[in-house]
């Protein structure tokens, strides 16, 4: 895919200094909104999302215009939450979108609220992130004190009151149901579904959640319509998507690139190529729940459909390159250990699950490992799948089965190694 | 004194960002620990009355949230990401630069009370490793012993003029 021309999110690379209002502003910043609240309905902004294409882009790809045409005809209050808990290993764009066009977000925000017809709406932002989440604020107090937001935006008498929130460190608010126990004042933990959040969301009330990502290509495409919007990418996956793209590359980096741009466009082109000109041996194409590549798929264009072909998943666009010096299994436990210390501990599968995984690939790892390992790693996994409350569960079941299927001999030769030394106990973080 | 009057106006603006006070109660733990250092039990229960609901559903939420602390921590809490890609991109070796220099294992406090160190998962900022955050700022490409003492250096000037100390991020550099 040829690069793009013009930038749609990360405007900072074609407009120094766009964090700063005064700057956004000169580049049509809050034209879109302001157009929006003063000219259109809410239901001509859902429209132009909806022929944009645009899709969610905090794992699912769901059409957003759709999300939003969800909600149940007069019922209110309604909210909308934008999910800025970006936790998943690998994913670096949410936050980097906060730092660097952080109005843009703003504005996006504010055009979702105004197209639901919401009141107050949530950007929950991770713990993490407290540079973020003050920057954000003062961004808000920016645009509120110029009449943008607050209770009178443009003069119209429309009420659009963003409140920011933080977590205090948990990946699984990231999950949307989890995310508004969060903040209902409750841990994180996972709701049944349905009630979908559509129906009754946040306290009890009809809520959208939608990315960070995903509400910034908001004022561009109702400013600039969705035949501009869909110049970029494919037919199924239209518009740009920001890559994190870390690990053994020259340049690590967010790089927005049309969806359909390959991995090897992505490694090379943009990336800098591989550290010390080594090879690619591992590719994880989009964070820690997306099952892993090889050099074999390096030609694989980067949207939903066609990773989907490949077997894996675009998810939240983390992109993981790893040469090498990398250890499948080495990698199979870092990941588990991450699922293990986020499993929110609500159900058995998951929590006991994790548990198991971890302390059998620590002992393949760092010796004292037992003869049926393998197979108890296969079984583990086997009664995990399809049997967790929610995907986080689910998720953790991905790298352990991707890894002993491209890497069956890693695990052999690891638990002959292994056998042979002492074991060295296992400290778990909480 | 209480919480609420040493912080009585901070409260009552976070309070009102809420449809429900409830949902003030991790912006309201924020300020209770930074207050007192850690989340002692008296301030969990103050917390419980401000937003009118039983301790012990406060002292849950505590324990949920890696953020909140219920132990004692140091001055200023070191959090190193030892996640993937991190972990294949120095990591390790500056987990253990920290521990030689500051003497001390992960999850443990300098005996002087200045700092505690852990390891944490992704901090999205996987770009830059390695890297940590110290009481929530960023400190990237940590990629060398210098680059640590410097740190260490520049932080501990800043405990000593008690120059934006919070644990929980709320004096975060912008
Ligand atoms: C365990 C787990 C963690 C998640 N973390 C995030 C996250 O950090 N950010 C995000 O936007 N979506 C995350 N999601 C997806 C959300 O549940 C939700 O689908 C998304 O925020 C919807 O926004 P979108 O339609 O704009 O993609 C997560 C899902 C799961 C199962
Ligand atoms: S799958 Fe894991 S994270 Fe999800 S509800 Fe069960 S224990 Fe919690
Ligand atoms: S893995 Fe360390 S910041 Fe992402």
């Amino acid at each position: 895919m040829p690069p793009i021309t013009e930038h749609v999110v990360l405007r900072d690379n074609d407009v120094p200094n766009i964090a700063d209002l005064d700057v956004y502003i000169k580049h049509e910043g809050y034209e879109a909104l302001r157009i929006a609240v003063t000219e259109k309905t809410p239901a001509d902004v859902i429209n132009v999302v909806k022929e944009a294409g645009l899709r969610g882009r905090g794992g699912a790809g769901f059409p957003t215009g759709v999300k939003w045409g969800f909600l149940p005809k007069d019922v209110y209050p309604r909210y909308l939450c934008c999910n800025a808990d970006e936790s998943e290993p690998g994913t670096f764009n949410n936050h980097q979108i906060i730092d660097r066009n952080p109005h843009q977000l703003i504005e996006g925000v504010a055009l979702a609220a105004y197209a639901i017809e919401c009141q107050t709406a949530f950007i929950y932002i991770r713990g993490e992130f407290a540079a973020g989440a003050l920057r954000l604020e003062k961004a808000i107090a920016d645009a509120t004190a110029r009449g943008y937001l607050g209770k009178n935006a443009f003069g119209t008498g429309v009420n659009i009151n963003i409140v920011v929130s933080r977590g205090a460190g948990a990946y699984i608010c990231g999950e949307e149901t989890a995310l508004m126990e969060s903040l209902e004042g409750k841990m994180g933990q996972p709701r049944l579904k349905p009630p979908f959040p559509a129906i009754a969301g946040l306290y009890s009330k009809p809520t959208i959640v939608n990315n960070v990502e995903t509400l910034a290509n908001v004022p561009r495409i109702v400013l600039k319509g969705a035949e501009w919007y869909r110049k970029n990418g494919t037919e199924k996956s239209p518009g740009t998507k920001v890559f994190s793209v870390s690990g053994h590359v020259r340049k690590p980096g967010n790089y927005e690139v049309q969806f359909g741009t390959t991995m090897r466009e992505l490694i090379y082109d943009y990336a800098g190529g591989m550290r010390e000109d080594r090879k690619v041996k591992i590719i994880v194409p989009g964070g820690a729940s997306a099952a892993w590549l090889t050099e074999a798929s390096i030609d694989v264009a980067m949207d939903y459909e066609s990773l989907a072909a490949a077997g894996t998943m675009l998810g939240s666009g983390g992109v993981i390159i790893l040469d090498e010096t990398v250890s499948a299994v080495e990698l199979a436990y870092k990941m588990d250990e991450f699922f293990k210390h986020e499993s929110c501990g609500k159900c058995t599968p998951c929590r006991e699950g994790t548990h198991y995984l971890v302390k059998t690939l620590h002992r393949l790892n760092h010796g004292g490992a037992q003869k049926n390992d393998i197979a108890k790693l296969h079984d583990i996994y086997n009664q995990m799948a399809g049997n967790c409350f929610c995907l986080l569960g689910e998720s953790a079941v991905v790298p352990i089965r991707t890894a002993l299927k491209l890497f069956p001999h890693e695990f052999e030769e690891a638990l002959a190694k292994s056998s042979a030394r002492h074991a060295i106990p296992l400290t778990l973080a909480h | 004194m209480s919480l609420r009057q040493q912080h009585g106006a901070e409260i009552d603006a976070i309070l009102a960002r809420y449809p429900q006070k409830k949902s003030a109660i991790l912006a309201l733990l924020y300020v209770a620990q930074d207050t007192y250092g850690r989340l002692t039990d008296e301030s969990i229960r103050e917390v419980a009355t401000i937003i009118d609901v039983p301790p012990t559903h406060v002292f849950e939420v505590v324990g949920f949230y890696t953020l909140l602390y219920d132990e004692n921590v140091g001055k200023v809490v070191l959090q190193v990401c030892d996640d993937v890609p991190c972990a294949f991109c120095g990591a390790e070796q500056l987990v253990s630069t920290l521990e030689s220099k500051l003497g001390i294992q992960c999850d443990q406090t300098t005996p002087d009370g200045m700092f505690t160190l852990q390891r944490v998962k992704c901090l999205a900022d996987c770009n830059r490793a390695p890297l940590l955050q110290a009481n929530l700022d960023y400190y990237r490409n940590l990629d060398t012993t210098e680059k640590v003492d410097d740190l260490l250096t520049q932080l501990r000037e800043r405990i000593a003029k008690n120059d934006r100390i919070s644990i929980s991020g709320r004096l975060a550099e912008i």
